[in-house]
Order: structure tokens, then C-alpha cells, then sequence
């Protein structure tokens, strides 16, 4: 119990900005699918061809997965906001709030749009005709009687999607948005399970209490006392604000960190957040964003500095598939980057975090597997785990090509499952991270690349063009190039993700410095 | 009073739900004068529902001209001309979600009064049809159906029309407030000097009601005169029939009342 207790001191202080941010952003999307779905649906009623498409439409985004949505808006922003930069002069940030509203709001439309046709259809057509009968032209009948008759239904269809669009939210983390995701995102990466449930609670209570005010509001706009309904809206107003201002309380910051999903990025970024503090500059940090995201936020100035891997642009956006010495790629991808997008390479920052196969010890022992090539026949009966990108990259192909290699089964895992799986024997073997401590922790044997068929993957510090001729932000960073060493990244990798005595990214930042400035 | 033009005036009015298949009404002419109370009476699916809706531009004639006093029908914009004549609905058709003071003061709101005058409106309007004034506060699925109907007359009143079609008016109430409730509007008729035309199945109704009774079937006019001439020289066999049924009534309730005659 003991370890708990600062995990949720850490949890709470984090709950207003995270909150706030999530409340603003379900609100702004639930009120613009409102705002679209109503007027659409009114169009539907009407038409039976329109009610087919827009039904059928929303049916449709319903059943993309919420991550694909999401992510797929960031793409589509970036195309537009460069389009805007070319035509305008004008360039909008296309990482965070902006590709999570869309997202969230395409969400919210099925359950609005199908329950505003379906209680509008269902309107008792006596009613109907007597609004006209009475002279109401077809608005006065749709706002003063067909809508205030479907209201109940109309209703029903807004709660469901305000608990929808809550959950989802969750979900925006991966796109740079703020929310109560990041405590499950972060919690999972880092085994922090307080964190994790931390994140669930606080959204299904948000979720139990927007449908409770949702449903208290419907009470109010049926009675003809209308100045409670005004306390009402006024009450439902000033929490919206509350919510919108609570992540602004603290200053605008100056740069923004980016952090892909795993332990060794959160430390990183907190690292140079923390150097940046330390020369007065402030940062906010974006984590859990994807290899391909997180590059084009670079290029695009939506993120300021990242730690990426000289492998991964190697492969993934120079498109080279040979293997040569560490040095030779760190100078070709700096030269590439900034040629290509003017992006500024400050150094490698001392270690490498290659893709490596990984065994369990005995298991290795005994098919008497010592480096890849060893692995080729035997691979057809084996199982190998990897993360979420590895088997669609092109550094697993070269591999795969070079040894010949074919497994039985390609099971794509949370990084923190697959050192327990492969221990726990549900993997035969594993694309480990090189500068992950949980190959010592988990006694695994990592298997060499003789025929270097993965290329070096040297940790760099990049910064974004518009960001390039920054001297007080390279000022602020050059400390860290070529000081952190191999052993001193697994040990702080270890010590965010074991059960015993974790500690916070942060600490583990703060520790990882001193020993920097030891070492000088 | 010849030489006047009628309330209302129905020239050659067909119409057609199906393009023209099958027709509801076939040339149907017929005149209401002013402050005449004219009862169309008719089997179900004759028409007279239809007939009644186009006065008020509820329906659209397929063919045939409706007059107005002396304006086309066709000319006035329906939603103004639906706020110059009363209705009254089959059913109720009060609007659930109003109370009875909003769902009286629903046209004299339209036609944009001023507060005062249609609270004051509201409170005549319980008081023409006989309901305590503390009604109108409540919701519609809370009154009787006898009150439920003097609602539905207030508010087809409310806006001082000239013209009140009712369609089947007291058919959902008990016999016993269906009595009263006729009785007290025919009084009205009378006292607001209204023209209506009240749509029924029931003969007996329109004998005790109307000046006037047209009958309709199959979409046509088969006859109309005065209530008095059809009852008793009614031209076609079947109208005769019809017209004979409140007489026998009459006369068995008469042979019950004293034996000793």
C-alpha cells in the first residue's frame, strides 16, 4: 500500500488538467454533432433517399475502430493545413484538439441523427395535423410541436452519445490531445495500474454525471417554469467554462515534446522538459503518439523536439533497406532530414534502441539457438510477439528475407505483455527493444544480426525546421548529447516499469540527470 | 340575405389521393350561408372528412374551386386562412405537451396578440364553455373527455373566427356530456352568430343541431336541404331511410314514455 499512495498523489495532481481537457473536448464535439445532426435529421424526416445515405453514413463511421478514426484525421488535417499554408499564408495545428473533435464528433451523429428521425417519424400525425389546422406554418409545427413531442427520444439519443463520445475521448491520447487517456495510455506503458484505473473511474463517473445532467435538463425543459431551466443552463454553462479554462490556468507553453508510447520516450521527454525548465523555457509534452504521426508533427512544427531512432527513419521514410556502420547512417539521415525538410539533428544522445529478437535462456539453450541465422528452420513452429508496428515495418521484412525466416504466428502485444509473454512461454521469441531492462529482469538472451539485416538505431534528438535556428532550445539540449549510456537508459527503463519501488517518468528523468552531471 | 355571398362556397371539388385512380370526391357543389350550421352526414369513407379539410386548405382539391365570403381559396395563403377558421379535431387533438391555457391561446399566439389580450382571451374561453378558470394550468391528459372537447371548442374559437368546421366533434364522448356538450355549442353558434359545418355519422346529432344537413356518399352530394325538408321530403329512397331513423327513434321513446296513449 505503501507505493500507492504517491501514485495517486501523482494521479490527482494531474486530474484538472486532464479532466478539464477531457470535459472541453467531449462537450465541443457533442454540441457540434448536435449542431449537425439535428438540422441534418430534420432534412431526413423529409426525405427518405437523404435519411438512407445519412443513416447509412453514420452507420458506416460507427463501425471504423475509434483509434483508426482518430488517427486518420491527422493525416487529412496535415494535407489541409499545409494547403492552407500554401494558399492563405494561414497554418492551423492538425496534432490534438482539432482531429479528436472531428473524430468525436462523426461519433456522436449515429445516435443523434438515428433517434431525432425515429421520434420525429413517430410524432402522432393527429398532432401533426392539428398544428397546421391550427395555422402553424411547417417550422412553427417542427418547433413548437413535432420536436417538443420527440424531445424524450431526441434525448435518449444525446445521452447515449455524450457516454460515447466520453469513452472515446479516452481514446484521443495517440493523436496529441489531452485527456483522461493519458493516465490509462501512460498507466499501461509503465504498469502504473493506478493510473490505469485512475483513468477508467474518472471517465465513467464523467460519463454517469453528464448523463445525469443531461436527463435533469430534459426534466427541466418539459416544465413551464422556465427560470429553473435557466439556473439549469446557466449551472451546465459555468462547468463548461470551468473545464475550458482549467488546462489554460497554467501558462501557454513555449515548446511542445513529443513522445512515442513507450516507457523510454516518456523518460526522455520529461528529461528534456525538465532541461528546458532549467533554462526558464516552459514545455508541455504530447505522448503516445505513433512512429509515422509523430514524424510528420515534426516536420509540420506541431511537435518541437522529439527523441527518434536512426533506424526507424532509416527504414520507414528514407526507404533504405541496407544495414551500414552506425556512424554512416547517423550522417546520411542528418544530411536526408535536413535537406529534404530542414529538420535539425542536435546528436545522438549516447545509446542505441534497436529492434532485437529475444529468447528465454533455456529455451534458446536448448535448440541450441545462438544468433538469427541459428533460428531459419526452426521458425515455422514458433510463435513471435512483437509490438503494434514491428511486423508492418520494413526493417521486419529485410529481416525476415535475410534468415529466411516464416513463423507460425505474428502476435502483436502492449510492449509490457511481451516480455511476459515470451517468459511465460505463450511466445517462443520476441522483438525485444535493445535498451529495455526487462531483458536482464526476465533473464532473456538477446539473439545477434550477423548479416545486419536491421539497421543501427541510434536515440537522436530532432528538432523541428521552424525550430531549427533556435539557440536557446539546442543550448538547452546539448548537454544530453553523447550522455547517456546503454546501461544508464535499461536501468531507467527498468525503474518506471517494474512492480517493486516504480518510480514516475519524471523521477526517473531527474535520476538519469544526476547522473549525467555526475559523470561530467 | 339572397343576394349576399355565402360563407363559404364549394364549386365542382374532386379530389384524388392516387394520382387520379380513384377519387373521394366527385364534383361536389354545395353553398353555406352565413351564420348557418350545416351538418354533413354520410357513411365512413364517403368523403365528408375530405369535403370538410378543404374549406381550410388542410387538403388541396384535385379539381374545383373554393370560395372564401367573396375570395378564392386558392389565393389566400393557407397558413393565414387556417388562423381565420376554427377547427375543431376529430379525437381531441389538444397538443400533450401545452397546457389548456396555451393549447386555447395557440392561434390568438400566432396571430402575435399581446399578452394581456390573450390572457384575457383564455379566461373568456373557459368561461364561454363552461370550465373553471383553474384549468387551464393543467395538461390535457389530465381532463375528462367531455372536458377534453370544450378545450378543443375554446380553442378553435379563441381567435374570434367567423367560420368553426368541426370534424365528429362529440364522437368521442359519453352520450350523456355529448347532450350537453351539443346543446351548449349550437348555443354559441347562435349567441357568436358563427357559420359551421360539423361533420357526423350520427343523424340524430345533425337533426337536433343543424339548419342545414347535406348527405354525402361514395364522394357525391347526394342531397341537401333544410333539416326540417329532409326530414320529412327527402328526395332520394335511400336519404328518406336514412331520415326516418331519428323519427322511429322518436316514436318508440314516445310509446315507452306513456304507455297509455
Amino acid at each position: 500500500m505503501g507505493a500507492l499512495a504517491p501514485q495517486l498523489a501523482d494521479a490527482l495532481s494531474r486530474m484538472p488538467e486532464y479532466l478539464g481537457a477531457h470535459i472541453l473536448l467531449s462537450a465541443s464535439a457533442l454540441s457540434l454533432g448536435l449542431c449537425l445532426s439535428l438540422p441534418l435529421a430534420i432534412l431526413g424526416v423529409r426525405s427518405p433517399k437523404l435519411r438512407w445515405v445519412l443513416l447509412g453514413a453514420a452507420s458506416v463511421i460507427q463501425t471504423i475502430p475509434s483509434l483508426a478514426l482518430l488517427a486518420l484525421f491527422y493525416p487529412l488535417l496535415l494535407f489541409l493545413s499545409l494547403a492552407a499554408k500554401a494558399t492563405i499564408g494561414e497554418q492551423f495545428s492538425a496534432l490534438g484538439f482539432l482531429p479528436a473533435l472531428l473524430a468525436l464528433t462523426l461519433y456522436s451523429m449515429l445516435p443523434i441523427l438515428q433517434n431525432t428521425v425515429t421520434g420525429l417519424l413517430g410524432v402522432d400525425s393527429a398532432a401533426k395535423e392539428a398544428a397546421l389546422g391550427v395555422g402553424m406554418t411547417p417550422m412553427q409545427s417542427l418547433f413548437r410541436v413535432e420536436l417538443p413531442l420527440a424531445l424524450p427520444v431526441i434525448m435518449a439519443g444525446v445521452r447515449t452519445a455524450s457516454v460515447l463520445v466520453i469513452g472515446t475521448a479516452t481514446l484521443s491520447t495517440p493523436v496529441g490531445q489531452t485527456s483522461l487517456g493519458n493516465y490509462i495510455f501512460t498507466g499501461l506503458q509503465t504498469q502504473n495500474w493506478v493510473f490505469v484505473l485512475v483513468g477508467c473511474v474518472a471517465a465513467a463517473l464523467l460519463a454517469l454525471a453528464a448523463d445525469r445532467l443531461l436527463g435533469l435538463f430534459e426534466h427541466l425543459v418539459k416544465r413551464p417554469d422556465r427560470w429553473r431551466l435557466v439556473a439549469a443552463s446557466g449551472g451546465l454553462a459555468l462547468l463548461l467554462t470551468a473545464g475550458a479554462l482549467a488546462p489554460h490556468l497554467r501558462e501557454s507553453p513555449q515548446y511542445i515534446v513529443g513522445a512515442k508510447g513507450f516507457p523510454e520516450q516518456y523518460i526522455l521527454a520529461s528529461l528534456i522538459e525538465q532541461r528546458l525548465a532549467a533554462q526558464g523555457l516552459r514545455a508541455d509534452t504530447h505522448s503516445d503518439l505513433g512512429s509515422a504521426l509523430i514524424f510528420n508533427a515534426l516536420v509540420a512544427g506541431d511537435v518541437d523536439v522529439y527523441v527518434d531512432y536512426s533506424g526507424t527513419i532509416w527504414s520507414n521514410f528514407m526507404h533504405r533497406a541496407d544495414s551500414p556502420p552506425r556512424e554512416t547512417v547517423l550522417r546520411e539521415m542528418s544530411e536526408w532530414l535536413r535537406r529534404t525538410y530542414g529538420v535539425r539533428v542536435l546528436g545522438p544522445l549516447g545509446f542505441e534502441n534497436a529492434y532485437v529478437l529475444a529468447m528465454r535462456r533455456d529455451r534458446a539453450a536448448a535448440l541450441g539457438v545462438k544468433t538469427v541465422a541459428d533460428l531459419g528452420a526452426s521458425s515455422a513452429a514458433m510463435v513471435v510477439g512483437g509490438d503494434y508496428e514491428i511486423f508492418g515495418r520494413p526493417e521486419w521484412r529485410s529481416l525476415r528475407n535475410a534468415y529466411g525466416l516464416s513463423f507460425r504466428q505474428e502476435r502483436q502485444m502492449q510492449p509490457i505483455f511481451m516480455y511476459r509473454a515470451v517468459a511465460d512461454g505463450e511466445a517462443d521469441a520476441i522483438t525485444a527493444f535493445s535498451s529495455d531492462g526487462r531483458i536482464a529482469q526476465y533473464g532473456l538472451v538477446t539473439l545477434d544480426d550477423p548479416k545486419h539485416a536491421i539497421p543501427p538505431y541510434d536515440a537522436v534528438l530532432l528538432v523541428s525546421p521552424r525550430r531549427a535556428g533556435d539557440s536557446r532550445l539546442s543550448a538547452a539540449l546539448q548537454p544530453l548529447v553523447g550522455r547517456i549510456g546503454i546501461e544508464k537508459m535499461r536501468e531507467a527503463n527498468l525503474a518506471v516499469s517494474r512492480d517493486d519501488d516504480q518510480l514516475t517518468p519524471a523521477e526517473a528523468a531527474r535520476r538519469l540527470w544526476g547522473e549525467i552531471e555526475g559523470r561530467r | 340575405m339572397e343576394s349576399e355571398a355565402p360563407a363559404i362556397g364549394i364549386c365542382d371539388a374532386w379530389k384524388s389521393y392516387d394520382g387520379g385512380a380513384d377519387f373521394a370526391l366527385r364534383g361536389v357543389t354545395l353553398d353555406v350561408s352565413k351564420r348557418e350550421f350545416l351538418a354533413l352526414i354520410g357513411t365512413s369513407g364517403s368523403g365528408k372528412t375530405t369535403l370538410l379539410k378543404l374549406i381550410n386548405r388542410l387538403i388541396e382539391p384535385t379539381r374545383g374551386a373554393i370560395r372564401i365570403g367573396s375570395e378564392d381559396a386558392s389565393q389566400l395563403d393557407p397558413v393565414l386562412l387556417r388562423r381565420r377558421v376554427g377547427y375543431v379535431f376529430q379525437g381531441i387533438g389538444l397538443f400533450p405537451h401545452l397546457t389548456v391555457a396555451e393549447n386555447i391561446a395557440i392561434t390568438p399566439n400566432l396571430l402575435k396578440w399581446n399578452k394581456a389580450a390573450i390572457a384575457e382571451r383564455v379566461g373568456e374561453m373557459l368561461d364561454l364553455v363552461r370550465l373553471p378558470r383553474e384549468l387551464g394550468a393543467r395538461y390535457p391528459a389530465t381532463l375528462s373527455g367531455g372536458q377534453g372537447q370544450r378545450v378543443g371548442v375554446a380553442r378553435a374559437l379563441a381567435a374570434k373566427p367567423d367560420i368553426v368546421l368541426m370534424d365528429e366533434p362529440f364522437g368521442a364522448v359519453d352520450p350523456i356530456t355529448r347532450e350537453q356538450l351539443a346543446r351548449d355549442y349550437r348555443a354559441l353558434h347562435d349567441t357568436l352568430g358563427l357559420t359551421t359545418v360539423m361533420v357526423t355519422h350520427d343523424v340524430v346529432e345533425a337533426v337536433l343541431l343543424a339548419d342545414r344537413i347535406a348527405v354525402l356518399e361514395d364522394g357525391e352530394l347526394v342531397e341537401s336541404g333544410a333539416t326540417r325538408d329532409m326530414l320529412n321530403h327527402a328526395k332520394a329512397a335511400h336519404v328518406r331511410e336514412l331520415m326516418a331513423m331519428p323519427r322511429r327513434q322518436a316514436e318508440r321513446v314516445r310509446a315507452l314514455a306513456d304507455p297509455g296513449s
